[in-house]
């Protein structure tokens, strides 16, 4: 896989070939808490960069998953459906949440290298 | 207003917690462990929870005492003998409840814990019945813990010998460290435990041996998933002035007497409603598969047509499900009927559930 890029809603990108896998960060998970329930998108469907396309929910709260990426979903991650905590444990790895085909490579120019992101989330914390 | 905190608030930013603003006070919503090991460990060892920014209001008087409160409390608190406690509410004119409470009888009268967000408005409507010769004071010298879970008992009668023949919703006065503690049988978990009133300056001592007893403690996060499961009500949520005691399914915490003869705040709309029904009523609602409906979901018929409100909702650790409660038209009330509730404009399966989700058995 490519390297991952970051978003500023703390989702990550990686791209191989013109497949995008997308997930949460680590650090979103430890914003979010544990993790009960999951949305994730059909395959078919059609997203714009920053829009909404997933959904997690904490014990604490809902919060959307925007896609940092526009493009046509292939496929959304069913065993995080089945079991969201896994989100907590693995979210950079098997917890992925859904993979699109990409229309426009170029839109990854505007997100965050994994150390710019590490600098943002220090500047950031919540 | 100045954010207020409780004595213990250095002590639970040692044990790791995140604050949120909760009713005027800097309150733990979890720890470093979070809620659902927070929720589990309660269920299956024991949690200890700060709840001092809940009022406790003392009220000393005779017998015009017991007579000025049953006029906006509709327990039996002329039966009510010493050391023993009752659920309750404080009645507005309709009928309506301004707050929810536990009330203990004293020595010199009554002990009343109300809640946070209420507690400054419910001693102002309390007061309009008193007279010159009923004292009356919140004290904010003491904390208030409450100790839950099934290991709660063993712990805590090796620190205040006799805690353990207290049966449920009984209390009774014990000494820890020099100090006079108030104990009651009581909790708002589902599990046997104890709340325990203890003053500012010891309460940090009760705490570290809790804490070195394998203790854990447990935020509002966590307090509000194991309240949900027991099928308990919020204040503010679940009620409010606007609710009665008959649509929120607690008339049994109207005393018999007091339901025959009256004579308290709403008394004419309660029995309007106990002999005709209410049009809504408060029910458990289970939802299908993993989604949440949060308070605020519509709740529709099977058939989608809008029949209720969510004021509950969340994940429910120990029953490893989404749990909510809402008020709904009394005629799809009964427990098993199907349901839908619109979450993020979606339509998703659910049924009316019996409450609570989560039960055991206290100590009586």
């Amino acid at each position: 896989m490519s390297e991952k890029k970051f978003s500023k809603k703390h989702e990550w990108v990686s791209v191989e070939g013109d497949i995008a896998t997308v997930g949460i960060t680590k650090h979103a998970t430890e914003l979010l808490g544990d993790i009960v329930f999951v949305e994730v998108p059909e395959p078919g469907k059609a997203v714009e960069k920053d829009s909404q396309t997933a959904v997690v929910e904490s014990t604490k709260a809902a919060s959307d998953v925007y896609s940092p990426i526009s493009g046509e979903i292939v496929e959304g991650n069913k065993s995080i459906v089945d079991d969201p905590v896994s989100v907590n444990t693995d979210p950079e790895g098997a917890s992925w949440f859904f993979k699109l085909k990409v229309k426009d490579k170029s839109e990854l120019d505007s997100l965050m290298s994994q150390s710019d992101y590490e600098k943002f989330v220090a500047e950031n914390p919540s | 207003m100045e954010v207020q905190k409780t004595a213990l608030y250095n002590l639970h930013k040692s044990l790791g917690a995140k604050f949120v603003p909760f009713a005027g006070y800097e309150m733990p919503i979890q720890y470093k462990d979070g809620i659902v090991k927070e929720h589990i460990s309660t269920r299956s060892y024991a949690g200890f929870f700060d709840v001092s920014h809940m009022g406790q209001f003392f009220l000393e008087g005779d017998d015009t005492l017991t007579e000025a409160l049953e006029k906006i409390i509709p327990a039996d608190l002329k039966s009510l003998t010493l050391n023993h406690s009752k659920y309750s509410f404080l009645l507005n004119d309709s009928g309506g409840i301004i707050d929810d409470l536990i009330i203990t009888k004293t020595q010199e009268g009554f002990c009343i814990i109300l809640n946070a967000a209420c507690k400054e408005n419910d001693v102002k409507e309390i007061s309009k019945f008193l007279n010159k010769n009923h004292k009356h004071f919140i004290n904010s010298d003491l904390s208030l813990i409450a100790l839950q879970g099934p290991k709660a008992v063993e712990i805590l009668e090796k620190l205040t010998p006799g805690v353990s023949n207290l049966k449920f919703m009984t209390g009774g006065n014990f000494k820890f460290d020099g100090a006079n503690l108030y104990i009651t049988r009581s909790g708002y978990t589902g599990e046997d435990g104890f709340e325990i009133s203890i003053p500012n300056n010891k309460v940090e001592k009760l705490i570290k041996i809790l804490v070195e007893n394998k203790v854990n403690p447990i935020g509002l996060g966590a307090r509000d998933t194991l309240r949900l499961e027991a099928g308990l009500c919020l204040y503010g949520h679940d009620l409010n002035e606007k609710t009665n005691p008959i649509e929120a399914n607690l008339k049994w915490a109207i005393a018999k007497r007091r339901r025959e003869e009256g004579g308290f705040n709403g008394w004419e709309k309660i029995k309007e409603l106990m002999a005709n029904g209410s049009n809504k009523k408060r029910v458990g609602i289970l939802p299908e598969g993993r989604v949440i409906a949060r308070e605020n979901t519509k709740v529709f018929s099977d058939h989608g047509e809008e029949i209720g409100l969510i004021t509950s909702g969340t994940f429910g650790p120990s029953v490893n499900a989404s749990v909510a409660m809402g008020y709904i038209n009394s005629e799809f009330s009964e427990i098993g009927t199907k349901i839908q509730l619109e979450v993020r404009g979606k339509k998703h399966g659910g049924k009316v559930s019996e409450l609570p989700f989560f039960k055991k058995s206290y100590v009586k």
